[in-house]
């Protein structure tokens, strides 16, 4: 057991993906086969080799903020207003009466939450800028503008005249910590806030210090987790020339990422966001909260090999799972769930895989594995917390909704997905890990059923 | 069980004063300014056309040639980062020392977004441009931009890709982080791996920042905010905090890494300590998106939090380094939150602002800013804030102006402020063996 006074819980969540909105209508869909990859529709990709992605429709931010705020969602871009719509979602869920909630007349009574006392830790990307938005500005600012032959930028132009044609606050839109910002000021957070940008394992990073600042007593709620869309024509570009995407599905887009698969080819972009409450446990039980699941381990490493290349040996993803067990107390033998990222990409597969066998040993082959990217694809610094809590759920639900188009599982990676059909689980205990696909970072947390 | 402690046991950084820690520190004692016209790229239509720039710096100078061929296509800042790291790695005393679990040794940064790949950009977006209809054609611009850009000037762009490249260099295996909270960024990344070092996540720590937004992207972005000084015929005085007729601050770049370290693990290798880190509050004002709290709520909370986090009060503070960037604003309600928390004696309080000389480095300025406070405690001398020549009311602090000022230093208070409302501060204190 872990020796510290301050044990922390999981009380709400609230994710955004292709396939749902809010934690009940995303895990449903889950288990229910569902998948959000599908041809772009947001902008022509016809150019791209890879055309497909994991788009959120059928939202709109103003229903998630204040009346007064409505003005500011003009200057979010699309990774923000995915953050601030999770926001939205997690606090309702945790029962949490915020200022946000107050001020839109959804709940009765006044706030119940202490702002000084109330963190976030909210993980980000590299936020691409609104590709019409930039290019049609830095389209004005040509030499030649009407023989279009000899038409070419000029930066003496943009100087001048060109950059007036961005709003005065461009780049507020695209600084990472606006997510925290704008999520901090809608349900006034005042607490240690914290931006973390480490890619696919931003979010599984924010979580864990967020864990770490309730433990010390710096906060007793953090909002925390991770939003990104890389559902635009910079963020595909940027994964196309990483070679990362699959390429040979733009024709059968629901079976493109096949995590663990023996014939997987590749992952496939998407946006999403996932905000998780975390609660100190004495503070859950005095309002009475709902508890998900307790957060009881966290552990993070570095790739020590290559800063691109994932290790063949799934070393940093070893390390980080081992930290985390330890931080849990929990010997590998207890744990009956893992919630593997599976981005579908050979060689990421391959290495999460071998950080699983190295840790569970002759188990590794039986210990279920939820993975969830076959329907919702890979968003970047949302991945990870929309993994969180679809794990946190399915041992709240005792049910493991399985991997899209993991058919039959690459006998090199030696792994138990859960594919087929959802499988029921009584897992006591679960590791969630990820792994940043640029940059060689790795995270693991601990989760561990609930019982009062 | 009393806390661990947390001591500084090397420091470096490549800033636009200079590549090392001396050389730098003497023209910041001696007032000397690092700004002058851009350099690297033509800004000379821009509202601002001056910036405080690395002049020099050569990625090789600073590594085998082994690591600089695997390390090479880094982007500027990572290069900076790279650079800075290894000059804390030998300070610190850890490339001799046998025997170091890597797995306990981490890194945090506070690390900027690489620059954008301008020139390819904007000309796929021109070629990409329909002119007849106004508006994107993604294929035109899809089919261009696939030619022009390149695999790893973008996979070099990941603001977590200095973090790794520094793992990869020392092999470090401890926890990995990245924070970027704007021009908070580098003191809230020492502020956490402080916490992770005290909980026994880590026993060392490679923390700091870097960052270059001196870029077209970055000047138009600042500039269209009104943020940055447009005073393009004087700019060497174009940094001025605190004084009356300041128009904005200036962009600086750089990279300040400082080695962290568990002081039993610093003691077992026999390290020097340079100093301790004893306190630390992060704040968010959760105000407005482009307005401090004209209260300045945010700063006074985490000043407090990282005062008492010392386990000290005020008056033990001989010197803040403000955040001090120049704008109006900024200098402004940063005076009156540092009058909320000294109350009486806030007048008796040294304060002052290193980015008079080396303008603002953004997501590294917290953690250079660190460094001289370390120094001003090395050497019991306060760096003074160059340019201050018109007292302004709404500032009226003993912003030590314009020279260097001889003085016992003990105990600093380190400030940054960044866009968002993101509060970080951080107590650093003179290294007693009894603590």
């Amino acid at each position: 057991m872990r020796m510290n006074e301050n044990r922390v819980v999981i009380t709400g969540l609230g994710v955004v993906t292709p396939v749902g909105v809010g934690i009940t209508e995303t895990f449903d869909a889950l288990v229910e086969r569902r998948c959000g990859i599908d041809r772009i529709q947001s902008f022509d990709p016809s150019h791209f080799a890879s055309q497909i992605a994991g788009e959120v429709t059928g939202v709109n931010v103003k229903d998630c903020v204040p009346k007064s705020y409505r003005k500011a969602t003009k200057v979010m871009a699309r990774d923000i207003v995915l953050a601030v719509i999770a926001a939205y979602h997690a606090v309702k869920d945790a029962g949490l009466r915020t200022k946000c909630l107050v001020e839109r007349g959804e709940v009765e009574g006044g706030i119940n939450v202490d702002s000084t006392r109330f963190g976030a830790n909210i993980g980000a990307g590299l936020i691409c800028a609104d590709l019409n938005e930039v290019t049609g500005a830095l389209a004005t600012a040509v030499e030649h503008p009407d023989a279009p032959e000899n038409r070419a930028f000029s930066l003496l132009k943009w100087g001048n005249e060109g950059m007036s044609n961005l709003t005065p606050l461009w780049l507020l839109k695209f600084l990472p910590n606006m997510l925290a910002c704008h999520v901090t000021i809608v349900h006034d957070c005042q607490a240690p806030s914290n931006t973390i940008t480490c890619g696919e394992a931003s979010s599984h990073l924010a979580i864990g210090e967020a864990f770490r600042t309730i433990e010390r007593g710096a906060a007793d709620i953090c909002i925390c987790g991770g939003a990104e869309s890389k559902v635009n024509p910079m963020g595909l570009m940027r994964q196309s020339l990483l070679h990362r995407l699959a390429t040979d599905a733009n024709d059968n887009p629901a079976s493109a990422c096949r995590p663990f698969d023996a014939d997987r080819t590749g992952t496939v972009i998407s946006e999403g966001s996932g905000l998780i409450i975390l609660e100190q446990l004495q503070h859950a039980k005095a309002r009475n909260a709902t508890i998900y699941a307790e957060l009881v381990g966290f552990g993070a490493s570095a790739n020590r090999s290559d800063w691109l290349k994932p290790q063949a040996d799934g070393r940093a993803l070893t390390l980080a799972i081992t930290k985390a067990l330890a931080d849990a107390g929990q010997p590998p033998d207890a744990i009956e769930l893992v919630n593997a990222a599976g981005v579908g990409t050979r060689a990421h597969d391959a290495s999460e895989a071998a950080a699983v066998r190295n840790v569970f040993g002759d188990r590794a082959s039986r210990l279920p594995v939820l993975a969830t990217k076959g329907a919702l694809g890979v968003n970047g610094a949302g991945s990870g917390a929309i993994d969180v809590a679809v794990t946190a759920m399915a041992m709240k639900r005792g049910v493991v909704p399985p991997s899209l188009n993991t058919e039959k599982v690459d006998p090199a990676c030696g792994l138990d997905v859960v594919r087929g059909d959802p499988t029921d689980s009584h897992a006591e205990l679960a590791v969630s890990v990820a792994s940043a696909l640029s940059g060689g970072q790795t995270a693991a947390l601990v989760l561990r059923r609930f019982g009062q | 069980m009393s806390r661990r402690r947390v001591v500084i046991t090397g420091m470096g950084w490549i800033t636009p004063l200079g590549h090392d820690i001396e050389t730098a520190w003497q023209r910041i004692l001696g007032g000397q300014s690092g700004i002058a016209p851009i350099t690297i790229f033509n800004a000379t239509t821009f509202p601002t056309q001056f910036s405080a720039e690395v002049k020099g710096f050569k990625l090789a100078d600073f590594l085998a040639r082994d690591e600089y061929e695997r390390h090479k296509d880094v982007s500027r800042q990572a290069g900076f980062a790279l650079a800075a790291a290894r000059l804390a790695w030998n300070d610190s005393g850890l490339a001799e020392a046998n025997a170091i679990d890597r797995t306990m040794v981490g890194v945090y940064l506070g690390g900027g977004e690489g620059p954008m790949d301008f020139d390819h950009f904007a000309t796929a977006s021109v070629e990409g441009w329909d002119y007849g209809s106004n508006a994107l054609d993604t294929r035109r611009w899809a089919d261009m931009a696939g030619r022009l850009l390149q695999e790893i000037v973008e996979a070099e762009q990941d603001p977590n890709m200095a973090a790794g490249h520094i793992a990869q260099l020392f092999s470090l295996e401890g926890p990995n982080f990245n924070t970027l909270t704007a021009c908070a960024a580098s003191t809230q990344a020492i502020g956490e791996a402080t916490n992770m070092i005290r909980r026994g996540d880590a026993q060392v720590m490679l923390s700091g920042g870097c960052h270059s937004m001196i870029h077209p992207f970055g000047v138009t972005g600042f500039n269209r905010l009104t943020a940055l000084s447009t005073r393009n015929d004087d700019c060497t005085s174009a940094s001025r905090p605190f004084d009356r007729t300041r128009d904005g601050f200036v962009l600086g770049e750089g990279a300040g890494m400082l080695i962290l370290e568990e002081l039993d693990h610093a003691r077992a290798r026999g390290a020097k300590v340079l100093a301790e880190i004893t306190g630390y509050g992060s704040t968010a004002d959760a105000f407005r998106i482009t307005d401090i709290h004209e209260d300045g709520r945010g700063g006074i909370a985490a000043m407090q939090m990282a005062i008492a986090d010392a386990g000290l009060t005020p008056h033990a503070i001989d010197y803040v380094s403000a955040h001090g960037t120049g704008t109006k604003e900024n200098d402004k309600i940063e005076s009156l939150a540092i009058k909320r928390v000294f109350q009486d004696r806030a007048h008796k309080v040294p304060v002052s602002s290193v980015k008079s000389m080396m303008g603002h480095l953004i997501a590294a300025a917290g953690a250079c800013e660190l460094i001289t406070c370390i120094l001003a405690i090395r050497d019991n001398v306060l760096p003074p804030t160059i340019n201050y020549q018109h007292p302004d009311p709404d500032c009226d602090l003993d912003y030590v102006p314009n020279k260097k000022r001889e003085t016992p230093v003990q105990t600093c208070l380190s400030n940054s402020f960044g866009f968002g409302g993101q509060n970080d501060t951080l107590v650093v204190t003179e290294f007693a063996e009894a603590g």
